[in-house]
Order: structure tokens, then sequence, then C-alpha cells
């Protein structure tokens, strides 16, 4: 009776945010104007940079400060497939505008994230965690000078000036930037690109789950909490190491080639550290390690500038009469805050597991 | 071949603030096994200190040096309190966390003191006053100023000066024993919460001289100056061997070098395929070899995986 | 009107008057207010977009491109300008992009959701060119009066429009200038691996060699970098007779000073980006004897340009840094063809823009088939006692 009474509920839960999902870019683009879909959507894609970026962080615990250099590869790869560039700079080797299939551009630019993430780890994961650190922020710097000096001897990457008309995610012959009328609603191009986004963010957060939960995300875990203990269980360590570093890349890839498509433009200053350490801070507020915390922390870390933009301005405005501050450096100040206070009062993230937060407060009680 | 020594030249003088900031870098994780990435923005705040002191100092009519030393003896003591408070409010509370909470927790630190010098001094590039003689002296074909070899004399003199005070002084040898293992330190009498809030103040000063020389050296000084130079620091110190101070000034110097070759030549050596916009990939290239091959640095003691 | 004013047009408002630093924020109408002022009839509100990165390390001269263009508003304001009979009032509601291309493309959006009626921007050509497409798709007209890479009107967009020179006129006057009139004939290239750094100094090679010049090197840095002595040695070491420096005034002022203390007695070149006050004081002494370039006829011979900058420094307390004059111009080209179509309305507009022979502060206005500026002016100058001086103007090429 309790039961069936309880699941009537999870799945009434589970209809009511469906249906707000649905309805949400109505209600945002209505009250707020299409400019905050578009920012929803950009929100979306940093929920999947941040749930990939949780597998190496937060469930096998190895701090990547690089991670951006993923995104960018898939978003590279995204823009050379779908853009006029590659015919332009090569005329002989690739016939103008090869519009590859977006259900081909995607894996393949998935594929090669994690391929990059592979390599970058079979020789630097032996390392400790901290030195790991730095090989990862040195790792991203060195792809992001590489797409940014790579127009010469050869043009692969267009060099600063970055790559243009990258074309947008077709379905169905409908390409998502234009609008579309259905049922006699107008759909404009952001909302598209949210259920777009919506549905693949979905997916990714499918993934992630059925991860955590396999032997898999179980080995993650032991050699997040003892890698010693962990290879004398008979994990092969390595492997499965580079296993975290391979799917974490992967999403990584899927966000970058949706950035390309989202944006029709990339260029190298996307794709700085800021941004890894950006991404790690939303794992790392929300709660490392916990698929809801990591998704709370992306949204919230992604709206903040937004909100502040709005907010702060007119209120700094009315106080003192003249902006103080400006939201920019307001937005970096209370990022930086939030990380100090983050760590020194909840460790555990804004929204932690509940067996990672037994498990820290624990380790804090015998001094590791 | 002028060029040649005029590459190592340059390299030297980069090298030796590289040595100086690596020194701060190299003592913080000797001792609490902490990146302290907000070591680069102390250097930020010591260069734009002295730089604002000089400029209120300017009307005395003091002579150039005596103006440069003036605003040297502000900024270090803002930067020594700079660093003790970063220490006891950031640091502190976090000895025990898990190891990635005061790695995060510095980077934070990091994006606070940038975001503060910003509001504070703002977003322009502030000029340093020519006050020490810049003309250049010919040496074997190539130029050096006074002000460098200042630079590097500086350097050599603080550097030697630490290496007396951590071996042959009682804190220097309380700085050790907290470095081998703060519990049986503390056993030993050792106050391990001074030596590491005077390890901190420490490194502070030596990063207020280290920004200073890069604003008399290039003249300018700005909020965001210190990140790069933080990091190509702790680039320097891995090098060396972090957690050894004679690694530190090794892998300084070693970085200057590698980095004015690498722009110099580099071009020549490819074949023109890759060029002087290579220069951090060298830096970060070197980092990573020497932390997949020899993760212990130059000089380093092989170190066990801390948990 | 303020009964029920919701968050979002008062927040505009706000942040429109923070921008614009206008201290009359009580009479001015919220921009969802538009209809209801066209109501009265008498006036017809003209609301123009404004974006440059206000924050940041090119604040100074996104403040300044916003400056230039809300005194452009001034004065349309005081003129009293009639569209289609009725008196225009102006507002301009500026934006953020923080040099950033994600940036740029989200208050693009937001101007486009609030239908301003043309955007003045962006500042960079990074934030130009991914911004100019939403702009496209919204069909609404944008005139950057400071983007110079050739690929922003290049893209077959009939909405954008700029009135400065781009990179391949500024790069091949200065190509011409550097082995013509300063017969340099070994030249060093550096360039700071930026979207305007490098597209000048390849656009600079280019007019170079066709002109008879070798390069000798060409070198890199970035636009963070305050050390120079590497590339500046292995410069030395081919003895140019020129160093053509791509980037900003933050580079080439230590820059400057660098090649001097090196003994390298050669003089630098460089586009608009070094072309500034602040390059003298970055550059101390060295800054003397150096050459550069800026798009336009000098300040002091533009018809009206010494009482443009008294106002300017009257109005804002300091001196303008850059594109100032040409901000304000976009936005007296975007009011004129208003003017002439009797419109708003982009459809009517449009056209009007496109065929328009406006006398500019900064020019003789007229579009090509591309909507860049026909025959965009450039002068050169030459640091002397502090100051830059005008030396000559020469046409620029017609880019195609």
């Amino acid at each position: 009776m309790s039961a069936t009474n309880a699941r009537l509920k999870s799945r009434l839960g589970i209809a009511l945010i469906a249906v707000a999902l649905a309805v949400l870019p109505f209600v945002v683009g209505a009250g707020f104007g299409n400019s905050w879909v578009r920012i929803i959507d950009f929100a979306l894609l940093y929920i999947m940079l941040a749930l990939g970026l949780n597998i190496v962080v937060g469930f096998a615990g190895l701090l990547d400060l690089g991670y951006i250099a993923f995104y960018a590869v898939g978003a590279y790869l995204y823009a050379l497939l779908s853009s006029p560039h590659l015919a332009q700079a090569f005329p002989a080797l690739f016939a103008a505008a090869p519009g590859w299939p977006v259900w081909l551009v995607l894996p393949l630019g998935a594929g090669l994230a994690g391929l990059c993430g592979v390599l970058l780890g079979t020789p630097t994961l032996k390392l400790r965690g901290d030195y790991l650190a730095i090989v990862t922020l040195g790792f991203g710097e060195i792809i992001r000078i590489f797409l940014n000096n790579l127009n010469a001897p050869a043009n692969i990457t267009n060099g600063p000036q970055g790559i243009n008309n990258i074309a947008a995610v077709h379905i169905g012959g409908h390409a998502l930037n234009r609008p579309l009328e259905l049922f006699g609603i107008v759909l404009p191009g952001v909302h598209l690109h949210y259920y777009f986004f919506l549905a693949l963010t979905l997916l990714v957060i499918f993934v992630c789950v059925r991860l955590q939960d396999s032997r898999l995300g179980r080995a993650w875990v032991a050699i997040r909490e003892d890698e010693v203990a962990a290879r004398a269980c008979g994990i092969n360590t390595r492997n499965v190491k580079l296993l975290a570093f391979g799917l974490g890349a992967t999403f990584g890839g899927v966000a970058g080639g949706l950035f390309a498509s989202f944006q029709g433009f990339v260029s190298p200053e996307s794709f700085g550290l800021l941004e890894s350490i950006m991404v790690l801070c939303m794992v790392v507020l929300g709660g490392m390690g916990h698929i809801p915390g990591v998704i709370l922390g992306a949204v919230l870390l992604a709206l903040l500038p937004e909100a502040l933009r709005w907010g702060a301005v007119p209120m700094q405005q009315s106080l003192f009469g003249k902006v103080l501050i400006d939201p920019e450096s307001l937005r970096l100040l209370l990022f930086g805050v939030a990380l100090v206070l983050v760590m020194r009062w909840r460790p555990e993230g804004l929204w932690p597991s509940a067996l990672r937060r037994r498990e820290l407060s624990t380790h804090a009680a015998d001094g590791a | 071949m002028d060029i040649f020594i005029q590459q190592i030249i340059n390299g030297l003088v980069l090298g030796s603030i590289y040595a100086l900031v690596a020194l701060g870098y190299t003592m913080v994780y000797g001792i609490l096994g902490l990146i302290n990435f907000a070591h680069g923005e102390v250097v930020m705040i010591g260069a734009l200190t002295a730089l604002t002191a000089i400029g209120l100092l300017l009307p005395a009519g003091l002579p150039g040096p005596m103006l440069v030393l003036a605003g040297l003896l502000i900024a270090i003591p803002v930067c020594m309190a700079v660093g003790f408070t970063v220490e006891r409010i950031a640091y502190r509370p976090l000895r025990h966390a898990p190891r990635l909470a005061p790695l995060i927790t510095a980077i934070g630190v990091s994006i606070v003191l940038q975001q503060l010098a910003m509001i504070g001094w703002g977003r322009n590039y502030h000029t340093f006053p020519a006050l020490l003689p810049t003309a250049p002296h010919q040496f074997a074909g190539a130029a050096i100023t006074d002000l460098q070899i200042i630079i590097v004399l500086t350097a050599a003199v603080l550097m030697a000066g630490l290496v007396w005070l951590v071996n042959r002084t009682r804190l220097g040898r309380a700085m050790r024993a907290t470095a081998e293992n703060p519990a049986v330190a503390r056993l030993m009498g050792v106050d391990v919460d001074r030596v590491i809030s005077f390890t901190f103040v420490l490194g502070s000063a030596l990063a207020a001289v280290a920004g200073v020389m890069v604003a008399a050296n290039y003249s300018i000084a700005h909020y965001a100056m210190g990140f790069m130079l933080g990091l190509k620091a702790f680039t320097a110190a891995v090098l060396g061997g972090i957690g050894n101070l004679g690694g530190a000034m090794l892998g300084g110097l070693l970085l200057g070098i590698i980095e004015s070759l690498a722009a110099g030549y580099i071009g020549d050596l490819t074949g023109g395929f890759l060029g002087s916009h290579y220069k951090d990939v060298f830096a970060f290239f070197v980092l990573i070899l020497v932390l997949v091959f020899r993760p212990s640095g130059l000089m380093g003691e092989k170190v066990a995986e801390r948990a | 009107m303020t009964q029920h004013v919701p968050l979002r047009p008062l927040s505009v408002l706000a942040a429109a008057c923070m921008l614009a630093a206008c201290g009359q924020q009580s009479d001015a109408p919220a921009p969802s207010a538009s209809v209801a002022a066209d109501a009265g009839g008498a006036t017809l509100t003209v609301r123009l977009g404004h974006v440059a990165p206000l924050t940041g390390p090119q604040a100074h001269l996104g403040k300044d491109n916003e400056n230039g263009a809300q005194l452009a508003i001034d004065d349309l304001n005081a003129e009293k300008m009639l569209i289609g009979g009725r008196v225009a009032k102006f507002e301009l509601l500026g934006e953020d992009d923080q040099a950033d291309p994600r940036q740029g493309t989200t208050v693009a959006q937001k101007l486009a959701d609030a239908h301003v009626h043309a955007v003045i921007g962006h500042l960079n050509s990074g934030t130009t060119i991914p911004a100019s497409r939403i702009y496209h798709d919204a069909h609404i007209v944008q005139v950057s009066p400071s983007a110079t890479n050739p690929t922003y009107t290049r893209q077959g967009y009939k909405t954008a429009f700029r009135v400065f020179a781009d990179d391949v006129q500024q790069g091949s006057v200065l190509g011409a200038f550097a082995v013509s009139t300063l017969g340099a004939k070994k030249i060093a290239i550096i360039d700071d691996r930026t979207a305007y750094g490098q597209g000048l100094a390849d656009e600079f090679e280019k007019a170079a060699r066709a002109a008879g010049a070798s390069i000798v090197t060409r070198e890199y840095t970035t636009d963070k970098e305050t050390d120079f002595a590497a590339i500046l040695t292995k410069v030395k070491s081919t003895r140019p007779d020129l160093v053509f420096y791509g980037g900003m005034d933050t580079q080439a002022g230590p820059m400057a000073r660098q090649i001097k203390t090196l003994g390298l007695a050669v003089p630098m070149l460089f586009g608009d980006g070094g072309c500034t006050v602040e390059f003298h004081k970055l550059a101390g002494d060295a800054a003397e004897g150096n050459y550069c370039s800026l798009p336009g006829v000098p300040l002091e011979q533009m018809a009206g340009g010494n009482a443009f900058r008294e106002r300017y420094k009257a109005k804002y307390n300091s001196e303008i840094q850059l594109y100032a004059p040409y901000a304000y111009d976009a936005v007296r080209v975007v009011a004129e063809a208003m003017k002439q179509a009797g419109s708003t309305d982009t459809d009517k507009f449009l056209p009007a823009l496109a065929a328009l022979n406006y006398p500019g502060l900064t020019a003789q206005i007229q579009f090509d088939e591309k909507g860049d500026i026909k025959d965009g002016a450039i002068t050169l100058y030459q640091a002397k006692s502090g100051a830059w001086q005008a030396l000559e103007t020469m046409g620029g090429k017609a880019s195609n």
C-alpha cells in the first residue's frame, strides 16, 4: 500500500519535473526574454561539462585542471567538419561544405576527445594528486596554444581568427538556429537548442547514474578512497583510471561540439584556464561525486554572472549612486570567496551524497 | 655568439625572478604539501604596493635608488601581512582536510586577491617610474643594464641568506623538522603553527622583492601580472625538485634560460615549423616531462606517495 | 507607467543609465514603454544597442567607445531630428561583452530580444563576428566602429557595416609606408597571436613583401606578456631596419622600452591598437620616434574634431582613448539613414544606410557593397615629444 503510494509519488514528481522542463523556455522567454533561454542553453552545456569532469574528479578522485581542453577538441572537430574552413584552406583535399550529419560529427568529436583523454592519461596517471593537477593544467594550456597557432605552416585551425560560419545542427532537415513552426507555435532557435541540449543532458545524466552504480563506478570509488587497497582487491587501477579520464573527456567532447554548433564560431580564447577552473568550481561547489549536486553547481555558476549583471548593478546604483565594483569582478570575487568558504565549512559541497558526507567528516576526524 | 650570450643574460634575469618566486612555492610545499596558487598574486601585490608608495614619495625628491628601496621596504611588510592572513584564514583550518581541499582553496584565494587588487588599483597598466639606471652596458657584444645586474645579485644574496637561515638557525631547524614530520616536530617542542606562519611570511617577503624587480625591470605592473608568473615559478620549483631550496633556484634559472633559448632558437631548429609562439608550450612540456620521468625533480629525493 | 514595472525593464533602465553615465534617470522611459511614448505622437523613441568590453583589460577602450556613442546620442537628442515627421528621442542600451565571444553572443541575443533598432559595436573582431550572425538572423543593423577583421563584412550579411578601415586596408597602407616612405628593406614582424594582432601582421607582411621588402623574421608574443627580451634578441640578430608589431598598446609600450634597452636602434611601427595616449605612458622615453597608423584623418583635421575633443573632455573628464569618434559616427550614420528613410524599420532604413553618403566627423562616409567604408583614409603618426604627430594621410586601397 505504502510502497505503491511512494511509487506513485515519485512518478508524479518525475512527471512534474518533465512538464516543468518542457515549458521552461516559454516561461523564461516570456518573463525575461530569449537571452535568458540562451543562458539556460549554455547552462545545459555546463551541466554536461561538469558531469564529465565529475567522473574524473568526483568519482575517481583525480584533479584535472585542464579539462576544458577536451571541450576544445570536441568544438574544433565539429567546427572543422561543419564549416567551409577546410575546403577553403585545402581546396585540393576537401570538397566544399562537407555537411557531415550531426549524428556522425558529435560521436567523432566525443571519440577524439576521449582518445586525447587516454593519451594524456597514459603517461601521467601514476602521478600524485597535485602533480597530476599541474600536468593537466599544462596540457590544457598546450592544447590552447596549439589551437591558437596552427594556422601556419598549414592552416588547420585558422589560428587566433577562429573558425566561422559553422553550420548549426540539422535535425530532420531543419537547422536548429532557424525558428520552427509547430502546431501553430513558433519555436525560436534558442528553444530548439534547448530541447536538443536537454535531451543530450538527460542522456549524459543517465549514463552517469548507470556508471556510478556499475562495477566500474565502484572501482573508481575504491581507487579514490585507497588506491593500494583497490589494487590489492584485484582492480587494474591503471586501466580503471584511464577509463575515467577517457569517459570524462568524451562528455567534454560532446559538449564542445554542441558549443561550436550553437555559437557558430569557435576561437581559442574560449578555452582558457579560467574556464577549466570554472567547471571545476561547479563540481566542487555542488558536491564532488554526487550527480544532483554537480548539476546544481553547474546551474548556479552558469546563472550567477547573469544574475549579478541584472541584480548587482542596479543595487549598487541605488545604494551608492554609482557602480563601485563591476559585475564581472564581483562575480569572480564571489567565486573565489565561495571556493574558500565551501572548502572551509562544507567541503562535501552544497548538496553532497549522504555517503560522501560521512566519508569526509570521518576524514577530518582522524586527520588524514 | 653575442646573440647567444644575450639570450643567456635574458634567461638569467628572468630566471632570477622565477627562482625568487619559486622559493616561496617550494618552502610552503615542503612544509605543508600545498601548492599555494595564491603566491603569484602576492608578487603582484608587492609590485603594486611599491609602485603606489613610490608614487606618494616621488614629490619628496629623494634619489631614485632610495625611492625604490623605500617602496620595497613598504611592500615587504604589506606582502608579509597578506601571506600571514591568507595562511591563517584560508589554509590553517584545512590542515587536516583531504588533499584536494587546500588546493581548491588556493585557487579561490588567488582569484580573490586578484579581484581585490583590481578593485583597489584599477585594471589599467601602471608604469613604474624609471628610477634606476637602465642605460645598457656592452658585455661581449650583449647588452645588460645596471638594473638587471642588481636583480641577479639581489636574488643571489637573498637565496644565500635563505639557505643560511634554513640550515644554520634554530628557526630553520624547526622548519626542517616540521617539513619532515609535523607531529613529531610538535612533540619535540616545535611550535608548528608558528613555523608554518613564518614560512608563509618569509615566502611573501621574497615575493615582494620579486614583485618590485619585475615591475622595475619591465617598467609596468598590473593586477593580472601574478598568475602566469606564479605558474612559471611553480614549474621552476617542480623542475628543480619541489620542497628543495637549491632545486628551486636551479629550476628557476634553468627555466628562464630554457624559455629564452626556446624563444630565440626554436624557429631555426625546427626549420620554421615551430616559432616563438610555442615558448610557453616548451615550459609546460618541460614540466610534464620532468613530472612523468623524474617526479622528484632534478635535485629532489624520491618522495613516497602521500595519501 | 511605473506602477507595475517588472524586474527586467527596471534593471535594463538602470544598467543603461549607469553605462551611459546619464543622470536623468527619472525621465528616461523604460525600453518596453517606447510604444506608449509613440502613442503620444510627438516623439519617436529610437533605441540603439552599444556593445564593447566594459570590464577586463580593454575596458578603457570599451568605455571610450560608449562615451563616443553617448555623445552622438546627446547631440541627436539636442538637435531634435525628425524621423518620418516625428521628433526622435534616441536612447543607448549599453552592454558589456567582456571581449569574450560567448558573452558577445549572449548580449547580442539580449539586444535582439529588446528589439533595438540598431546596434553599435562590438569593439573587438572576436566578438563582432559571432554576434553578427545573431543580428543578421534577428534582422538588426550592426555598425562596428572598431572591429577591423576583414571576415566581419565578408560573411554575406547585409546587416553588417563598419565605419573603420579594415585590416586589409590598414595593412596595405602600413606596408607601403614602411617600404616607400621609411625605406625599410629588412623588416621584423612580431604579433600577439590575437585575432587583431595576427590579422593585421599578416596583411602587413603581404603588403611589405609586395612592395619589395624582405621579412627577416616573424616572432610572436601574447597579449599578456611583459617580457620580450628573448624574441627581441632574436630580432636583433637579424639586423632589421624596422620592427612591425601587430598588437595593443599594453605590449607595444613595454616592447619599445626593451628594444631600447637591448640597444636595437630601429623604430617600431604598429597599427591603431598601439596608437594611443597610453602608449606614451607605457613606453616613457622609448616612445620617441616610433610610428603608428590610425584609420581616418587626425582629429585636428576633422571638421569639428577639436570641438569634439573639448566636449568629450568636458563631459567625461578624460582624453579620447581611441575609437570614440568612430563610435560617434556609427551612431550618426544610423540616425541619418533613419532620417532619410523616414523610418526606424530595418527594411526601410537599411537600403538608405547602404546608399548613404554622409559627411561624418571622421570621414565622408559611404559604404561599399560589403558594408565596409569606401576608401577609408588612414593616417600615419610619429611619436614626437610625448605625443603622436600626424605625418601624412594615405587613402586606403578599396578592399575586395
